[in-house]
Formats: structure tokens, C-alpha cells, sequence
């Protein structure tokens, strides 16, 4: 891959993982943590390892996401702290 | 208890992408052993299209419900195919998952490879589909059968 395609990924990675933290809304948290999964994913495949970024785009990006929402669903949306 | 989506649109987006997804779960269980995927990428993406017809259509729905008591016996079977392929290796050929012993007559080696890696997949996938939806089911609180 282009060197210059691969460092806009490292940057959008370090971007997501930071809003990840720093977001109130835990919605907007858990569909950021999604899209870091997703990032991540790509990056795994760029290494050539496929099988390892199938699954983290399968349970990384959909299957954790899908939890992380039935626990926002489940207790509340705004952090405390 | 989940309600249906209010928006028809959204509902049949779900209904129509969860076709699609366990199409292409399929597709990666059964082309497992070519192509990077298999047993357990299948099985998330089969988990998956549950869960979106969980959240469009509602759950417990009539048609598209998998309750807990069938969710774990599903998985269940699923460790139990791995489980009897592997130990029939180990008695017969004295290895964990050897697929060259297994009892399926007039196939050469390499043949007998193919078919016991694919049962295994199958096993594998059931395993973790059902899991899954249990683990999810769990966090919802839905408890269809009582």
C-alpha cells in the first residue's frame, strides 16, 4: 500500500482511540470504538495477515459494537464522571 | 423485550442485509478451507444477521426467534461435532483431530482432510452462532421460552 495511505490509517487510528476516551456520549463511544475495530482491521490486511483482520472486522467492529449497545440500551447513555 | 422499528424502511433494510450476510457466512464457513475465513468468522457473521433482525424486527418475534433453551442446545451440538471428530482421531489414531482416521470410506487422505476440516468448521460455527445470540439474549434480559 501507498505509505501515505498507511499513515492517514495510523492517523485516523490514534483519532478514533482519543474520541473513544474523551466522549460523554457513550453511544458516540461505543460506534468509535466500532470504527477503531474497523481501522484496525484494514491494517491487519495491509500486513497481509487476512484471516486475523476478518476477525477483527467481524467481532471487533460488528459483534463488540452490538454489545456495547445492548449494555448503553440496558443502564444509560450519559457517563457519570 | 425489544420493540419492532417504527420506520418499514429500516425493517427491511435489516431483513434484506440479514439475507445477504448469512448468505456470505456461508459462503466463508464452506470456502473456509481455501480462502481466509472458516468456522469461527462464519459463525460471528451468522450471529450478526441474528442480532439485526433482533434490533428491526423486535424480539421475541414469531418467525425470526432463536430462544435460549434452543440457542444452547445448538451450541451444545456444535462442541459436541467437534468434540466426536477430534476424539475419534485420538482413539483410532492415537492424535487429537486426526483426520485421516475418520470411518469415511473409499476417499484417499487428502480427501478425508477436506471433508474432516469442514465438519469441523460446521461444528465450530454452530458453536459460536448460538453462543453468541445466548451472550446477547443474556444482556437484554430476553427470556422467550419462560
Amino acid at each position: 500500500m501507498l505509505w501515505s495511505v498507511e499513515l492517514l490509517l495510523y492517523v485516523f487510528l490514534i483519532i478514533t482511540a482519543l474520541v473513544a476516551l474523551e466522549v460523554r456520549d457513550l453511544l458516540a463511544a461505543a460506534i468509535t470504538t466500532s470504527v477503531f475495530s474497523f481501522v484496525t482491521a484494514v491494517l491487519f490486511a495491509e500486513f497481509e495477515a487476512v484471516d486475523v483482520g476478518f476477525t477483527e472486522a467481524v467481532v471487533g467492529a460488528g459483534v463488540v459494537g452490538v454489545f456495547f449497545i445492548a449494555a448503553i440500551v440496558r443502564t444509560t447513555r450519559e457517563t457519570k464522571d | 423485550m425489544i420493540e419492532p422499528h417504527p420506520s418499514p424502511i429500516v425493517r427491511l433494510v435489516c431483513r434484506v442485509a440479514a439475507r445477504v450476510i448469512q448468505v456470505f457466512a456461508l459462503y466463508v464457513i464452506f470456502h473456509g478451507h481455501y480462502s481466509p475465513g472458516g468456522g469461527f468468522q462464519g459463525g460471528a457473521l451468522l450471529a450478526s444477521s441474528i442480532f439485526l433482525l433482533r434490533w428491526g424486527e423486535g424480539a421475541p418475534h414469531k418467525i425470526w426467534d432463536l430462544p435460549q433453551r434452543v440457542s444452547f442446545a445448538v451450541g451444545a451440538i456444535g462442541t459436541l461435532i467437534f468434540t466426536v471428530t477430534g476424539v475419534f482421531g485420538l482413539f483410532s489414531a492415537d492424535n487429537f483431530l486426526n483426520y485421516s482416521a475418520l470411518p469415511l470410506p473409499g476417499m484417499s487422505d487428502a480427501m478425508r482432510h477436506y471433508w474432516g476440516i469442514l465438519i469441523i468448521e460446521i461444528g465450530v460455527a454452530l458453536a459460536v452462532m448460538a453462543i453468541l445470540v445466548a451472550i446477547f439474549d443474556q444482556l437484554m434480559n430476553l427470556q422467550a421460552d419462560d
